[in-house]
């Protein structure tokens, strides 16, 4: 559970990049932050496991505090995947860099070793496990940072930008992975520009502008809000361009979903057909 | 990672700003020579005072003060370092002269530092690269140095950003005894230089693909011309150093010690 209470950020080089947000996110929610470049969501999501702390307002994760605590202990149940690969790889091999934080942590040499090989499977990068990271190219380093990231389990999961780069079969993977976890009852937090992934996974969404948050609500109600989203440059996901367009035909609007909007078109057809 | 910003350019304009980086940095050299002729305080504390009207002029003593808060912690380290070896060297004993050598080596690293900064807070990139090429010196290698002192502070920048990677994993960097501490920072460092040799082979990638070196010749839009402030600085950069090499030389300065 993580909750945020009217907080503010300042750089020291005195730009306010947070002017007053709050949020909750209740244990087993998936949550997707969207908004234009700079608008604070990389700062923002920085408060939650207390690489930041506000300038103004209060963090509390789990009910602590995070001015309380240090960062090393709040990692073990927030989990935190950076926005570049380069700036956390720094190990021999893949293995060695995905055990780093296991480490760090303590966990036993065994469990260790679990761990590794299921996150070098889970993110189809087994065949690297002697690899030198830097050798691999910018997608599969993305998944040597998550993975090392992953392993340990955390009860949060906070990622930022996780599909740059990725090709669609590993998106889908990833996919697959967040319903996953949702479904073990995690919390996840994605910061992402990528609309068609959010219109597939149907989080909650908030959008953030400017350091404020514009709007908060389920994925089929703010990604087809026209106006909210030419606030945040974001463009419409295309089956809800379809179906705003087909407004005429007295269709619903808000469609995200693939299926859904299958079932109504067939609806059309017979109608048609009829 | 302050220190760094002491080296971080920010655009304004001011007289300072304004003089030809060529004569400053004569005058910087001007001032480390005279620094490094003295060791006691007093001519020192006169080369220190003599930088103040700079600072002031171009309005950077927020960043000037930065920097030097940034060294203070090498400068304890050499006041320390003095104050030990003299110790040991008088057989155990620690006069207030030796205390006043060590203020005066400490004050003389604050002053090298000081006119450093105060240079390179004043003088944008663009105009060091400048006056490299108009001094003759071969526009590969004024580019190379101009580049490096522009990506200094984007470095600490990502050094903060790294930090904060490793922390999320775990990492505790102020855990455990010097050398584990000295251990802890292996995670930051090796990303850090992967990272600058990264972007500098993909900055020569980029350079190349957008022609650079294509033509032999190359004019600027710019040039440095003196002007009456910049020869006023070099008289006074002059009148600088034969004044510290006359003094050194030729006039004995007392000690503070020697004046009670
Ligand atoms: N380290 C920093 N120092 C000073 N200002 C910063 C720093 N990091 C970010 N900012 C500023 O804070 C604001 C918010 O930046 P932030 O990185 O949170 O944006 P973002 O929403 O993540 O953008 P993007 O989509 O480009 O990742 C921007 O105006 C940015 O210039
Ligand atoms: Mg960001």
């Amino acid at each position: 559970m993580i909750e945020a209470e009217d907080i503010h950020y300042s750089y020291p080089n005195k730009v306010e990049a947070l002017k007053g947000v709050s949020i909750t996110i209740k244990d087993g929610e998936f949550v997707a932050i969207m908004g234009q470049n700079g608008a604070g969501k990389s700062t923002f999501i920085k408060h939650f496991n207390g690489l930041l702390k506000p300038t103004q307002g209060r963090v509390k994760v789990d009910g602590v505090d995070t001015t309380k605590t240090s960062v090393a202990s709040l990692a073990r149940n927030v989990g935190f995947v950076f926005q570049n690969p380069d700036h956390q790889l720094f190990s021999e091999t893949v293995e060695e860099e995905i055990s780093f934080a296991l480490k760090n942590f303590c966990f036993d040499k065994k469990i260790i070793e679990d761990r590794v090989t299921w996150a070098l499977e889970l993110l189809s990068i087994n065949q690297y496990r002697k690899t030198s990271p830097f050798l691999l190219s910018g997608g599969e380093r993305k998944r040597v940072a998550l993975a090392s990231v992953l392993a340990w389990d955390p009860q949060t999961l906070i990622l930022d930008e996780p599909t740059i780069g990725q090709d669609h079969e590993q998106k889908e993977k990833l996919r697959q992975f967040i319903m996953q976890m949702k479904a073990q009852k995690k919390t996840i937090v994605i910061v992402t520009h990528d609309v068609e992934f959010v219109a597939e996974c149907n989080p909650r969404v908030i959008l953030m502008k400017d350091g404020k948050i514009i709007a908060d609500g389920i994925g089929t109600a703010i990604l087809t809000d026209p106006v909210m989203l030419e606030l945040s440059s974001i463009v419409l996901p295309q089956i809800a361009e379809v179906f705003t367009k087909l407004g005429a035909l007295g269709l619903p609007k808000n469609i995200i979903d693939i299926y859904e909007a299958k079932a109504l078109l067939l609806k059309v057809r017979e109608r048609l057909n009829k | 990672m302050s220190v760094f910003d002491g080296l971080k350019f920010r655009k304004v304009t001011s007289p300072v700003h304004n003089l030809d980086p060529r004569m400053k940095f004569i005058y910087v050299i001007v001032i480390f020579v005279s620094a490094i002729l003295f060791s006691s305080i007093i001519p020192l504390m006169v080369l220190f005072v003599m930088q103040l009207p700079f600072v002031f002029v171009a309005k950077v003593q927020k960043q000037w003060v930065r920097s030097l808060r940034g060294a203070a912690f090498l400068a304890l380290f050499i006041f320390i370092i003095n104050i030990v070896t003299s110790y040991f060297g008088n057989n155990f004993t620690l006069l207030a002269s030796n205390i006043e050598a060590a203020i005066a080596l400490t004050l003389r690293f604050v002053v090298l530092i000081e006119s450093f900064s105060v240079f390179f807070l004043t003088t944008s990139p663009d105009h060091l690269g400048l006056a490299l090429e108009q001094s003759r010196v071969p526009y590969e290698f004024a580019f190379a140095f101009t580049t490096a002192v522009r990506f200094v502070p984007v470095l600490a920048e990502e050094a903060q950003t790294i930090m904060d990677a490793q922390k999320a994993r775990g990492l505790e960097l102020e855990k455990g005894n010097l050398l584990k501490r000295i251990r802890n920072y292996i995670p930051v460092l090796i990303p850090l230089i992967v990272s600058a040799i990264r972007r500098s082979l993909e900055l020569a990638e980029a350079m190349e693909s957008r022609a650079w070196g294509a033509s032999k010749k190359r004019t600027n839009l710019f040039s440095l011309k003196l002007h009456k402030g910049d020869y006023a600085l070099l008289a006074l950069s002059i009148g600088v150093l034969v004044g510290a090499i006359y003094i050194s030389f030729f006039v004995s300065i007392p000690t503070i010690t020697s004046l009670f």
